[in-house]
């Protein structure tokens, strides 16, 4: 048993942990493409703050797409909401709510993270530092995570932080792939452009994949084993069907906890088994950008759902 | 505490006196520290700060926007109290705490102290901190304040006094326990070196204590629930971290809900009954229903499920009165009333200015007096005579004329000292102790207490919202 707020806070948290680190992912995907392309990157910085969801307010404060404009928004700016320092900032607001339900380790690395990031944030970035920024970020988020993971219990409070993870992680997943769906069209892109490789490159950069891509499939970036490994892989972390996977078993502990299942054991069992019959090819044959967007909401839905089951307001 | 300003007043050291040299609690302590490399000491002193840093213990100031989180300052060297000094406060502070507690059972029923004439009825009629709404209700057990912090400071070997009983909400307990932590984590050779009575058992004292004045409806083991006004509120880590300890549910005023008769928690499962509830929430804010009806802070009903037997609230709403800066000056009155003997703990003397000979005395002795608000609390709204400028103590000569009632006061007194590490070695600062003192069906006191000390040289201010440290407290097992 675990207070409604608290089941709440624990989510958010997580949630918030697992978006800072998405920014800075997302951040050091388009560096890379700003690095090794000739033409102008503003194309890809907008596509990043697309894939971060927030293009619109960029464009409210800014006219050119600059690596030091957008770094600066997605990473420092505390009037982004999801910026890294606004999303470590609110994660650490939710953990300071819940701390009762923290082990120490994992109260002091959150805490550490916010006070060596709100440090290291607090002046503009020079971009000869960026690297080192978004390692820094990427650094913290991980001895968070292995002290969440080393340290807590396998219960209730385990099991809401998770759902939080791994709800923010397929939605920035999903979000990515849709913002660049049509460069992975079999009817646009064609094999060995060059152009093509670097945007399929950047997809995987932005979820930390362009490695192990190449231990699962050819050496080279095929369209379709993209979308295959980010969509249906079980065994990628930040894949759809991993991050269902794990939803899915959460959800099953707290419904065997609790003796009761909610409506949004249905909905996240009815977006497991879609994952688990489809092949990329019906994806792609269904159209793409419709698969994801109708994943993206049923992902909201999911979420909007636990909360109202488990009585977080 | 509640001296401002500096004053240089010859005060009694407890580690080191002029008169009679190193005093025989310090002796073990004053060895080990001549063993220890300066140098070294300086590196604890950093290591003690990154350890509060690090687990988040912090305060809130309230008016600091930037510096809304700031650290207690800790000095690393304890305040030693002889198992004798201690067993001689720990019958004063029982003493008193019977006395407040019977006190509030009588003020609250059949007002005999006021018949007797022992206490001005209009003292407590016209308080605010009276809630007529408690009139007639026996709280479960019979006890009406459960957590008390007693302030106590000294005067010389012999010499203490209490300057004020915390019987509402008193706060600080978290830092005793942090602070011994960290002694522990910095200095283990120390502890096995010198014998010291442990403080780390009083989360489960404080649990079974609020287990032992459950509600009679209450079947079976009770919940207890530790209710905060929220994370933004400034003892915000101790709420949190009592509520840990004790391993129980830290509650807000948006969780519950009262149901069927019961105060509830909104759980992950659905309302759960709540049995006791330890309210780190002011009496206004407890119930919008009975009292200030813009509080977001409470629960609506409680006070109904409360008049039914069906809850306790500790402490029970309602305790100020006890607490009150002009029932203090009454205390020995009272101590005497209900226990029929002297006070052990006197108070400090205090003139109440309310009365016209008191408040003559007072005006010709501005500049030598600590004038304080009767209901003021922190160390705010008071004037120290001897730090004031002439100005200041006209101006505040005008404010007691126009509202006498609203003041005590009582003379400057020399606080005892004890040192601290500073750069440049030892060196004196004035202390003050609040002992936590638990009551359920016994009284439990905790060996130890929460150390105040003022850090600049000379002040007598130990509030931590105006500059004011800690130390750890160390009772003898001798």
């Amino acid at each position: 048993m675990l207070l409604g707020r608290t089941a709440n806070g624990l989510y958010w948290m997580s949630r918030y942990i697992e978006r800072a680190e998405n920014m800075a992912r997302l951040v050091d995907a388009g560096l890379r493409m700003a690095l090794t392309r000739t033409q102008n990157a503003s194309e890809e910085w907008n596509s990043v703050l697309l894939s971060a969801g927030s293009d619109y307010t960029f464009s409210q404060k800014y006219q050119d797409y600059t690596v030091a404009n957008v770094s600066d928004f997605l990473l420092r700016d505390t009037a982004n909401p999801s910026s890294t320092m606004s999303s470590i900032e609110t994660a650490r607001n939710n953990a300071r709510m819940v701390r009762t339900a923290l082990t120490r380790e994992t109260w002091e690395s959150i805490n550490e993270a916010w006070m060596s990031l709100k440090r290291m944030l607090a002046r503009p970035i020079d971009e000869r530092d960026l690297p080192t920024v978004l390692d820094a970020i990427k650094r913290e988020t991980a001895l968070i995570r292995g002290s969440f993971y080393g340290t807590m219990l396998r219960n209730e409070i385990f099991d809401f932080s998770q759902l939080g993870t791994y709800v923010e992680r397929a939605d920035n997943t999903a979000r990515i792939l849709d913002v660049k769906y049509y460069v992975l069209l079999p009817s646009i892109s064609w094999v060995g452009s060059t152009l093509d490789n670097y945007q399929w490159e950047s997809i995987l950069r932005s979820v930390s994949a362009h490695r192990s891509y190449r231990w699962v499939y050819d050496a080279d970036y095929k369209p379709t084993n993209i979308a295959d490994y980010l969509i249906l892989n079980v065994r990628m972390p930040r894949s759809l069907t991993f991050c269902y996977r794990f939803l899915g078993e959460h959800l099953k502990f707290l419904a065997d906890d609790y003796g009761e299942r909610h409506a949004c054991h249905a909905t996240a069992e009815k977006i497991q088994a879609m994952l688990k019959k489809g092949s990329i090819k019906d994806i792609f044959d269904h159209g793409l950008h419709e698969f994801l967007a109708e994943f993206i909401g049923d992902n909201t839905r999911l979420g909007d759902e636990i909360a109202q089951d488990y009585r977080f307001y | 505490m509640v001296f401002r300003g500096s004053t240089r007043l010859a005060a009694f050291d407890e580690m080191l006196p002029e008169v009679s040299g190193l005093r025989r609690p310090y002796q073990a302590y004053d060895r080990w520290l001549k063993e220890q490399d300066p140098a070294r000491l300086t590196q604890k002193m950093q290591d003690a700060e990154r350890v509060f840093r690090k687990t988040g213990i912090t305060f809130a100031v309230y008016g600091e926007q930037e510096a809304s989180e700031r650290l207690i300052p800790f000095d690393i060297v304890p305040r030693i109290i002889s198992g004798q000094e201690w067993r001689r406060l720990t019958q004063g502070i029982e003493q008193r705490v019977q006395a407040l507690n019977a006190f509030l059972d009588d003020i609250y029923h059949r007002q005999e102290i006021l018949r007797a004439g022992r206490v001005p009825r209009e003292l407590v009629a016209k308080n605010d901190a009276f809630l007529p709404e408690m009139i007639g209700v026996r709280p479960p057990a019979g006890v009406y304040t459960h957590i008390i912090g007693v302030d106590i400071v000294r005067i010389s070997e012999n010499e203490f006094y209490v300057l004020e009983d915390n019987a509402r909400t008193p706060s600080g307990v978290s830092y005793m326990l942090e602070n011994r932590e960290t002694m522990m984590q910095l200095f283990p050779e120390l502890f096995q070196q010198i014998k010291v009575r442990p403080v780390e058992n009083y989360p489960q004292l404080l649990r079974q204590s609020l287990a032992a004045v459950r509600p009679q409806s209450a079947k079976g083991t009770p919940t207890i629930a530790v209710l905060t006004p929220g994370s933004y509120n400034s003892a915000y880590f101790e709420h949190a971290f009592l509520a840990d300890q004790m391993g129980v549910q830290l509650v807000e005023g948006q969780d519950l809900r009262v149901v069927d008769g019961h105060v509830t928690m909104r759980t992950t499962e659905g309302y759960k009954q709540i049995d006791v509830l330890y309210r780190r929430v002011d009496d206004a804010f407890l119930d919008p229903l009975t009292f200030r009806p813009d509080s977001a802070l409470g629960v609506p009903g409680i006070m109904d499920v409360y008049r039914a037997g069906n809850i306790t609230i500790a402490n029970a709403p309602g305790t100020g009165i006890a607490d009150d800066k002009a029932i203090y000056s009454y205390m020995p009155e009272i101590v005497e009333f209900y226990t029929g003997r002297k006070a052990i703990l006197g108070n400090i003397p205090t003139w109440r200015c309310s009365e016209p000979d008191s408040l003559k005395y007072v005006l010709e002795h501005i500049s030598e007096l600590v004038i304080k608000e009767v209901h003021g609390s922190g160390g705010y709204g008071m004037l120290v005579g001897p730090a004031a400028t002439k100005k200041e103590c006209q101006d505040f000569a005008k404010k007691l004329q126009a509202k006498p009632g609203n003041y005590i006061a009582q003379p400057t007194l020399a606080l005892s000292t004890c040192p601290i590490l500073t750069e440049k070695g030892l060196s004196p600062r004035h202390v003050d102790l609040r002992p936590y003192v638990l009551v359920s069906d016994r009284i439990q006191i905790v060996p130890g207490g929460l150390t105040r000390v003022a850090l600049k040289e000379g002040s007598l201010v130990v509030n931590s919202s105006q500059g004011g440290g800690t130390k750890d407290t160390w009772v003898l097992d001798d």
